[in-house]
């Protein structure tokens, strides 16, 4: 019963097609949240972002799209995956309940260091999300990334790729 | 013994026949440490000496009877005072008397059964030992020696090897391979993963090895998890096509063989664990299960030939699946 070496070699593999190879990767996806606007007058006042995406993913009907919308629609959009996906949804940055009461040195939530910090974990939080395949699977992601505007009242529903 | 006084009392020391020449095997015991034990085989004889020193020499050692056991026995670490002892073995060294002075006696056990593996894990010990044991009326003395059983097997006649299909509808499709479904404990897993669909932006994948140790029954089984490797095969984001090799040598790790339903008390089972991890640390996993076993060491002339034989038992394994595509889906972490 000599002692025997093992075989390591490599399994076969079939050749790589060229274009699979070389050809743009099939995840690409990004989203950009920039551009913030405040809109209104006096107490009426609230904060705006682009919300800029760029894919090929095939769920995802544009190709590119942007839209604008404010914290509490990030808001809307997360409960509604938290309610309707199995997704451990990422939090939100913060809803700075303090920096909305009055009497403040600073400019409370238009505050522009506020609002870059802000505009950065909306980001942060989108792309977290939108990356899920199960959140992919979400009405409500896509109408919030790629509707003219988020109809709270929709039903909701999973969408199928074709 | 009288109470008053100093009582006689004796050393007892277990001392095997074949002690110079008869190999030993590492042994992890509970608390971590690292032992050597005599190494023995199924089927082979235990035999040796038994010796019984006196520790006052002039007095005289009163006894109930001097015997040594073989055991082999389960312990279940939840229910310590119950021991399964699905070997047991006894030999009478002397009937009740008295010694006058230090005594040897030999015993042997002859083609003794040890139809399983050594094992000390988490929850549970399977453990092989003598015990010699000088019967008393208040206080028996008694002495353990322990020893380490390897069960062998040969080259199992069906090996077919691991091939599938795993994904996520429209995100993820890959095909993974193992040349192999049994491995021995010094073996290498061959294989390979092969991108069909990347639509998830891919970090690194990585390949585990899971023991499952599964103690209990019924409404009380209860399984312990220990990743004992893991291995990255692959630093970055692959495309369609890409084909990813994998070349994992067990001989590094502390495995064991897959010990299925020892003496209905527990099991211990091993899977390959493949996880591919995205940008957003989101981690996608395929369990697969595979079969460890031992290979005998080459047999020597020297050996006996009960060892013989035992070397090349064959151990019946289940045959697996045959290798052929079926989609399962990927298990999905957040």
């Amino acid at each position: 019963m000599a002692e025997t070496i093992a075989d390591t070699r490599r399994l076969y593999t079939k050749p790589q097609n060229l274009n699979d190879a070389y050809g743009p990767p099939s995840n690409f996806l990004e989203i950009d949240v920039s551009n913030p606007e405040t809109v209104g007058v006096g107490r009426g006042r609230y904060t705006t972002y682009e919300v800029r995406l760029k894919t090929n993913l095939p769920i995802f009907k544009l190709k590119e799209s942007s839209v604008r919308r404010r914290y509490s629609d990030f808001e809307w959009l997360r409960a509604e995956l938290e309610r309707e996906s199995k997704v451990v949804v990422p939090p939100l940055p913060g809803k700075a309940l303090f920096r909305q009461l009055p009497f403040r040195g600073d400019d409370g939530i238009f505050d522009d260091s506020f609002i870059e910090e802000r505009r950065q974990g909306l980001e942060q939080f989108l792309n977290k999300v939108a990356g899920h395949p199960l959140a992919q699977n979400e009405r409500c992601l896509h109408m919030f990334l790629q509707d003219e505007s988020v109809d709270k009242n929709y039903t909701p529903s999973k969408i199928r790729q074709a | 013994m009288s109470f008053f006084g100093f009582g006689q009392s004796a050393d007892i020391d277990i001392v095997l026949n074949d002690a110079e020449t008869r190999k030993k095997a590492e042994h992890r015991s509970e608390d971590g440490r690292k032992d050597k034990y005599f190494l023995f085989y199924d089927g082979e004889t235990v035999s040796g000496k038994v010796n019984v020193t006196l520790k006052y020499p002039g007095k005289r050692l009163e006894h109930n009877g001097i015997k040594i056991e073989f055991i082999g026995q389960i312990e279940m670490y939840y229910d310590r005072g119950n021991h399964h002892e699905f070997v047991s073995l006894v030999k009478d060294l002397a009937r009740p008397g008295e010694l006058t002075q230090s005594q040897t006696f030999d015993f042997e056990f002859t083609h003794v059964e040890k139809p399983y593996e050594s094992y000390t894990g988490q929850n549970v010990k399977l453990r092989y030992f003598l015990r010699a044991t000088v019967g008393r009326r208040l206080n028996d003395i008694s002495k353990e020696l322990d020893l380490v059983v390897h069960t062998l097997s040969t080259y199992p006649e069906l090996n077919s090897s691991i091939k599938m299909e795993v994904g996520i509808e429209d995100c993820l499709h890959i095909e993974f391979e193992y040349n192999k479904s049994k491995y021995h404990l010094k073996d290498v897993i061959v294989g390979k993963i092969y991108f069909l669909l990347v639509r998830i932006k891919i970090k690194h994948m990585e390949i585990d090895i899971i023991k499952r140790e599964t103690t209990g029954t019924g409404p009380n089984v209860y399984h312990e998890n220990d990743t004992i490797a893991k291995y990255e095969i692959m630093d970055g984001a692959p495309v369609r096509g890409e084909s990813i090799p994998i070349r994992l040598f067990l001989a590094g790790y502390e495995l064991t063989p897959t010990m299925r339903d020892i003496n209905k008390k527990f099991s211990v089972r091993y899977y390959l664990n493949l996880v591919l991890i995205d940008e957003e640390e989101r981690r996608y996993f395929k369990q697969q299960e595979i079969t460890l076993w031992r290979k005998g060491d080459i047999v020597r002339k020297s050996m006996s030939h009960q060892a013989a034989i035992a070397s090349q038992r064959f151990e019946g394994f289940s045959a697996m699946p045959s290798a052929g595509k079926k989609r399962f889906y990927f298990h999905f972490e957040t």
